[in-house]
């Protein structure tokens, strides 16, 4: 539970030396109740009070990383239940569920843009073969699988069996590395809790039910083992969404015990894209997929990045002169700004006209285009720097700009601007630029 | 000890409204369908049972249509030139209600003809769209109520614009409205408002609160939807209206759904992919609060309802 500034008080020395740079210790707890300050620039607070403000300072879900022999997957310190609320941080790691080697070079390599970002696969869940023989399972055959495995990608791993010894044999074939160790239930958790304080891997944990879960976290927390993921252990999407609304609401509450990010395995669900969908928007910091599949990972990269995007800042689309149905040096020059909203609604309703163009740009800070108006980041001195500067003039043959109809009214200084361009205005919404495309730029 | 879950103890209560009327009714329709009456969040029956499950209403058109994916024509082929047929098909499909979608193209009478072609066709309840230019609504909105007077018909677009217009034939009509809102809280409870002013009876209002597909703006229509859907557990009272979303329409605009030519290889098989988008932004829209969601694939329609049971199911 979050103290108040009396209560840090209380655990400061009370001397008021001022060599945190505040007047009195009362107006550093202050401070430091505020997250605006770092108890480390006291001096002589006791070690004791120390631990205890740190305890009460810690995320209500701890961070939790996995670490590859490159990269990293983090997932954790989420403060809110909706989005809208403040923002999610942390995405939740795609990771693709595998037998053997197989298939895994081609998954890793896998990259796919959008709105200038290229999103990837995060990494691989490595699942003791059983089902060819007894002994694929054994320790020795999985260190096998997980050495091939590792030969095809660098991502982090998580390593899928119930049994330590194999567990055991998957980690050390992966020095210096921190896969998540997935997972303990009620039956192996001691031996697991031993695994995860040798090797200093993340845990996850297996149950069914909110009490079964901080049971485990509780009993696996005092060997000395803190780095925890929570399994709920359904797929079901009525269950599942029940149960992680409960553990994060639990964990918000700063319910300690519950206080870890889950992983989900839509791999195992009725309807593996709903399933992960879900997963995605409502709490799960890993979610394991059965396969790879492009059409299949995109839908869901994208997702995640639409539910993950800071709803207090828009997204931007990258400024720049972009070329829509193969346009030709006599093709239309439309102007709007880097709003995603913006650029999506012109750029989909020119696409879809099946009419060329070259669409510029400008740099609006992520406005829409009355709202860029009104604060002037979307002017006549803009737009004109965004033509020159991408290089218009060069690609086209007729020199001649359209203005969203918003902002008809920078027609007059974009003359000034552009001399020796012909400055048309266009319609005010989207929606009718194919007519006016049609009927008044021939 | 056991740990014990919180539950939000929520004061207001989403109405519960009814779309169609039966022949008891003052209508023609063989069956009814309810939706709203929330009082938590949706799907969270441990804190209070969800009355009403969300329903897929299935998007058909007055007329061919000319910019249709092509892989929505290869699936409803023949019966994409009749109203009639596609109402037929698209109850076969799995459909709760139908959305018949007018287009520019239409007179006054052609928009009755087909409306009367779908009622007869289809006993299902049936919501009756204009093709979004707020004077030709106008023009076919208000036709087609006389028309099908008591049928409690769900009409749209009914926006700022031409609100007055749509809720006055409404009243006059025993029929409901769909109020949209440009992706706003507060602009959408704004229309709630004059339309309730204009005395029409709130159970009679789905409000559409606008929505982008996955990728295209999909993060906005769903927080609004939340935040829509806690203002109204809140208790306030001009956002206690079930919501409509045009999935159809928004996820096969996007290209990712629309062609199959001239894309990223790495967007993987068209086919799978284009249902993916329509049936990814609708999960997520359930789940942020959507009581209809307007499909357009039979195959999306098949696996979203199969969701809906499952997330109806504690």
């Amino acid at each position: 539970m979050a103290l108040s500034g009396i209560q840090i008080y209380k655990l400061l020395p009370q001397t008021n030396c001022k060599e945190c740079g505040f007047p009195t210790c009362l107006a550093f707890a202050m401070k430091l109740a505020a997250k605006q300050v770092e108890l480390s620039a006291c001096p002589y607070v006791t070690e004791a009070n120390k631990a205890q403000l740190a305890e009460s300072s810690a995320p209500p879900i701890r961070l939790i990383t996995l670490k590859g022999a490159a990269g990293e997957v983090k997932a954790g310190n989420e403060v809110c239940l909706f989005r809208h609320e403040k923002t999610f941080y942390n995405k939740p790691g795609l990771f693709v569920r595998v037998k053997s080697a197989a298939g895994v070079a081609e998954a890793d390599a896998y990259k796919v843009n959008y709105v200038g970002m290229d999103f990837t696969v995060d990494g691989f869940a490595v699942e003791a073969d059983a089902s060819t023989s007894l002994s694929a399972s054994s320790p020795a055959a999985y260190a096998d699988t997980v050495k091939a495995v590792r030969a095809a990608t660098k991502r982090p791993l998580i390593l899928l069996s119930k049994n330590p010894d194999v567990l055991q044999a998957g980690v050390s074939a992966l020095p210096g590395e921190k896969p998540l160790l997935c997972g303990a239930d009620a039956s192996n958790w001691e031996k697991l809790a031993d695994l995860a304080k040798a090797s200093g891997c993340p845990l996850a944990v297996s149950a069914d039910t909110v009490d079964g879960l901080a049971d485990l976290t509780e009993k696996i927390k005092a060997k000395g083992v803190e780095d925890l993921v929570l399994d709920p252990m359904t797929t079901h999407l009525g269950k599942s969404l029940a149960i992680h609304t409960q553990l994060r609401r639990l964990a918000l509450k700063n319910t300690r015990p519950v206080g870890y990010p889950l992983i989900a395995f839509p791999c195992n669900a009725a309807d593996e894209l709903m399933a992960a969908s879900q997963a995605i928007a409502k709490y799960a910091g890993f979610v394991v997929l059965s396969e790879f599949k492009p059409e299949t990972m995109y839908a869901l990269l994208v997702l995640r990045e639409n539910i993950y995007t800071d709803p207090q800042k828009p997204i931007q689309v990258q400024p720049g002169i972009y070329e829509i149905n193969a346009p030709k040096p006599e093709s239309p020059v439309l102007v709007t700004t880097n709003f995603s909203i913006t650029y999506f609604a012109v750029a989909n309703e020119v696409e879809g006209s099946g009419l060329p163009a070259w669409l510029v740009v400008c740099d609006a800070e992520g406005m829409s285009v009355l709202t860029a108006w009104a604060a002037g980041k979307f002017d006549a001195e803009r737009i004109a720097k965004a033509i020159k500067g991408f290089n218009v003039a060069e690609k086209i043959s007729k020199k001649r700009v359209v203005l969203p109809g918003h902002v008809a009214v920078l027609s007059g200084e974009l003359e000034a601007e552009l001399p020796d361009w012909e400055i048309r205005v266009g319609p005010r919404e989207a929606v009718d630029l194919p007519a006016f495309m049609k009927q008044a730029l021939n | 000890m056991p740990i014990e879950i919180p539950k939000d103890k929520w004061t207001g209560k989403v109405r519960a409204i009814t779309l169609g009327a039966t022949a008891a009714e003052g209508g023609t329709r063989a069956s009814v369908v309810t939706v709203g009456g929330e009082t938590s969040m949706p799907y969270l029956h441990f804190e209070n049972p969800m009355p009403n499950p969300p329903r897929i209403a299935v998007e058909i058109k007055s007329r061919k249509p000319a910019d249709w994916s092509r892989l929505l024509e290869e699936t409803w082929g023949e019966a994409l030139n009749d109203p009639a047929s596609w109402a037929k098909a698209a109850e076969a499909a799995g459909a709760d209600l139908l959305v018949l979608w007018l287009t520019l193209e239409d007179s006054p009478d052609d928009a009755v003809k087909a409306v009367k072609a779908v009622l007869g066709a289809s006993g299902l309840p049936l919501a009756v769209f204009g093709p979004g230019q707020a004077e030709k609504d106008n023009d076919l909105l208000v036709a087609v109520a006389e028309a099908a007077k008591g049928e409690r018909l769900l009409l749209g677009i009914c926006e700022d614009k031409n609100y007055r217009t749509i809720v006055a034939t409404a009243l006059a009509n025993g029929h409901l409205v769909s109020a949209r809102s440009p992706m706003d809280v507060n602009l959408a409870k704004q229309l709630n408002i004059l339309i309730t002013d204009m005395g029409l009876p709130a159970d009679r209002i789905i409000m559409d609160p606008t929505t982008g597909a996955l990728g295209y703006g999909i993060e906005y229509g769903y927080s609004v939807m939340e935040r829509l859907r806690l203002a109204a557990l809140q208790g306030d009272s001009m956002t206690q209206f079930p919501m409509l979303v045009t999935v159809g329409f928004e996820a096969w605009k996007a290209k990712e759904a629309k062609v199959g030519e001239g894309v990223p290889a790495a967007w993987g098989d068209w086919q799978t992919r284009a249902i993916n988008w329509e049936i990814t932004t609708a999960t997520a829209l359930l789940e942020s609060g959507a009581d209809i969601v307007v499909l357009r694939h039979p195959e999306s329609v098949k696996r979203v309802k199969a969701a809906i049971s499952e997330l109806m199911t504690a």
